[in-house]
């Protein structure tokens, strides 16, 4: 069953690894703000897209 | 005041990658009908390089990892510049990743063919492949996390999480998993044996589901249906959850594989536990991804994306609800190694993989050619025939995987089972095989259809390679009240809290559980198991590069049905020098733990060569190649000390006379076979022989009367010298 000794240490590790990403993520202030990036993540601000847009709204 | 940046994304790599998707995907799928088919009309497993056992490798691994691999990359690449407001941080970085990922791809399509496998599912590929994979996904992983570190945006929006827990996970079970000592350039043994090569196989392959097919396509969908429906994700409070109670939970789920085997109860109790628990952030994810759709549901029924993004999440929402309750005990009892397995894998892998790809696909090519889709009503058709085409694949595989169960497990007033010949409960199956395969074709000929739309959607557009961009870069501090503790932080947040104190709770759980483990009770050893002599090792090499373990266990289950059908149930210390294990997951044919002596010699001959002779209705390939081809035995010394290496306890003697040793047995065993067969010449250098040694010896060992070929370890010292 040595196996299940190297699987849990590294399953414990990855785990620890994410806990250690979360502590940090809320730390750096990522989840503040839990709504705006769901609605910024709609604008691409790309310029050749929204002229590309535009002109195809226009031309209907 | 800050001026706004202009850069250009890099869309050459996402179509690139979003073109192999397609490709890769057709090929997989084709193969998959193929096998499917094969099940069928036995006939059509016309050379070696085709019969379903090597097939049945290329089908699952073109899927997971050309398929749905390459379609992970495009989503990767095309939202992860947008969302960091930053292109790929290397160009070149980029370029190595798409094109090593296709040569490995084209390596498993010439290896697997071939019969060069490892045989542990998901992770066939010989070791010189897994390492250019490893190699190939930390270069993925250098220039994600490079490109994060240049980013103009400070929030990491969801999806990326999810992005970045795949590659770390990933990476990780890719290692461990693989864990083989090389022989030679196309062959290795896994470091580990018997049940822990179970044990670590299964952590690999239920992860491979959860962080290969589930994390990184959930990342897809929470960028992918806000941005085709045009509205933000229901909410984003719970995406998060979603994430963090998802990524600690998935990984402890694997051992569900393992049921009634060999393996401790108490590690498959764990497996259980959280794989209940499962349900929970699972079923969050989908309400949100369904949810986001509010007040848009009129757009579904014009918009074949979304249409495709709706059954999509679906079938994900469907097959973690079905996967925790295949984890209890007894429902598990009746659906492992039966047809019930399969469709619900398929629900996971036609449904929510490939509609989610289908989905991005429709909705990506036509942004990047700056055109519209070719033809909305193409793909309307092709979601349709899709959808047909999962409902027949799926639903007649559960009709199957009862029939299987039930048959096997029904038995007469009298104790006897009422379907003792196992070939029974597979001729009753083949009509429902059959509807499958045309399941399987419609959903084939869907994707055709896409290949067509997407060809005149990519010649009626141009295609933007770079596309122009602005945004401020980033302000170099970020403001957060100085000195306060992060504690308080999370105090003000009660669902934050929430999270927090349940991950300390797991964490606390599993720091209970490894003393536990400590115990050392697990494996016993059973004196009367000796190792493999050299031709049977060989033999068990063949039966590997068949991928006979693709159809037939080698576990029997303490039931009644099965000791009644096989023989005495298999025992932890029967496993201890199966450098890999080769317990199967699935029984299309029967389980062979408790073959070896079961039959004559000359019935497993005539069998190989043609099963029907044996057992009329048989669905196996013939195997006329073994009966042509001699054995190479330039390896046999090597490979037995390779096993020594990895603690098998040859005794010294044996080793370096090895290809004596494999001679003298292969001649004895041709010499009773030509007593058997009367007047058929049998050279003891054919294959089949090395393959007869190995199929007899199977689950011998802890019978009382079992006479070992050869003695292949020192014999116990006597009484008198202890």
């Amino acid at each position: 069953m040595t196996a299940i000794y190297l699987l849990i240490a590294v399953s414990f590790l990855v785990a620890v690894a994410f806990l250690g990403a979360f502590i940090w993520s809320i730390r750096s202030g990522q989840y503040d703000d839990d709504y705006a990036p769901s609605v910024r993540m709609l604008k691409d601000n790309t310029r050749k897209t929204s002229e590309y847009q535009t002109s195809q709204e226009s031309s209907k | 005041m800050t001026q706004a940046e202009t850069f250009h994304y890099d869309n050459t790599t996402a179509r690139n990658f979003t073109v192999a998707t397609i490709v890769w995907g057709v090929i997989a799928l084709l193969v998959g009908i193929l096998i499917a088919f094969q099940l069928v009309f036995p006939e059509w497993n016309v050379a070696s390089w085709l019969t379903f056992g090597r097939l049945r490798a290329l089908h699952t691994n073109g899927a997971i990892f050309a398929f749905v691999g390459n379609a992970i990359f495009a989503g990767v690449y095309y939202s992860l510049q947008r969302l960091l407001k930053a292109r790929m941080a290397s160009d070149f970085l980029s370029k190595v990743h798409f094109w090593g990922w296709q040569l490995i791809i084209l390596s498993a399509v010439v290896t697997l063919p071939l019969g060069i496998t490892s045989s542990k599912e998901y992770a066939e590929l010989q070791w010189p492949i897994d390492i250019a994979i490893a190699l190939v996904w930390v270069i993925f992983g250098v220039n994600m996390f490079w490109t994060i570190l240049k980013r103009r945006e400070r929030h990491l929006y969801v999806a990326i999480w999810f992005y970045i827990a795949t590659f770390v996970t990933v990476a990780v079970l890719h290692i461990v998993n693989n864990l083989a000592l090389p022989v030679g350039f196309l062959n290795s043994y896994s470091i580990f044996a018997g049940v822990q090569d179970a044990l670590v196989q299964w952590w690999y392959g239920h992860n491979a589901v959860a962080f290969f097919l589930t994390t990184p396509v959930l990342g897809l969908m929470y960028y992918f249906v806000p941005k085709a429906a045009n509205r933000p994700v229901y909410s984003y409070r719970l995406s998060i959850i979603h994430f963090w109670a998802l990524i600690f939970i998935y990984i402890w789920a694997g051992p569900h594989h393992l049921l009634y085997t060999s393996l401790p109860d108490w590690a498959q109790s764990l497996g259980t536990v959280f794989s209940i628990m499962l349900i929970f952030p699972s079923w969050g994810g989908m309400l949100n991804g369904l949810l986001t759709l509010r007040g848009a549901w009129d757009k579904v029924r014009d918009s074949a994306v979304l249409k495709f993004f709706v059954v999509a999440i679906t079938a994900y929402g469907m097959s973690t609800l079905e996967g925790p309750l295949l984890s209890l005990k007894n429902l598990n009892a009746i659906a492992h190694y039966t047809d019930w397995i399969p469709a619900h894998v398929h629900v996971g892998t036609l449904g929510w993989n490939g509609f989610l790809i289908f989905g991005m696909i429709y909705w990506l090519m036509p942004k990047m050619y700056r055109t519209s889709l070719f033809s909305e009503k193409l793909a309307n058709a092709h979601f349709w025939i899709g959808t047909l085409g999962i409902v027949l694949w799926v639903v007649p595989m559960y009709v199957s995987g009862f029939t299987q169960s039930l048959m096997w497990k029904e038995f007469n007033p009298d104790g006897t089972l009422v379907y003792g010949n196992f070939l029974e409960t597979v001729t009753q199956l083949i009509p429902l095989y059959l509807t499958r395969a045309i399941g399987g074709s419609l959903y084939v000929t869907g994707m055709i259809l896409m290949v067509v739309n997407v060809v005149r959607t990519v010649r009626s557009g141009s295609f933007m390679a770079q596309e122009e961009a602005s945004a401020l870069p980033l302000a170099k501090s970020f403001g957060k009240p100085k000195g306060e503790y992060w504690h308080r932080w999370i105090e003000r947040k009660p669902v934050q809290l929430m999270i927090w104190s349940t991950v300390v709770i797991l964490i606390g759980g599993i720091i209970e559980i490894v003393p536990t483990i400590m115990v050392k009770s697990n494996v016993p050893t059973i004196e009367s198991v000796k190792p493999y002599t050299a031709l049977e090792l060989e033999g068990r090499d063949l039966y590997i590069r068949e991928g006979c373990n693709a159809c037939h266990s080698q576990m029997v289950r303490p039931f009644r049905s099965e000791v009644a059908r096989y023989g005495d149930y298999s025992k932890a210390g029967e496993f201890v020098y199966d450098h890999p294990f080769l317990w199967g997951s699935k029984r299309t044919g029967p389980d062979l733990h408790r073959v070896g002596g079961k039959y004559p010699h000359s019935w497993h001959y005539n069998h190989m060569l043609e099963p029907t002779s044996m057992s009329p209705g048989s669905i196996m390939p013939t195997y006329e190649w073994l009966f042509t081809d001699a054995l190479d035995t330039t390896a046999t010394k090597a490979k037995l000390s390779a096993m020594v290496s990895l603690g098998v306890p040859y005794r010294e003697g044996y080793v370096d006379s090895a290809n004596y040793y494999l001679h003298a047995q292969a001649s004895q065993i041709a010499e009773e076979l030509e007593g058997q067969l009367d007047g058929t010449q049998v050279s003891p250098r054919q294959e089949i022989v090395a393959l007869i040694a190995y199929l007899q010896r199977l689950g011998q060992d802890i019978k009382p009367e079992y006479e070992p070929a050869q003695s292949t370890v020192a014999p116990a010292p006597t009484v008198a010298e202890k």
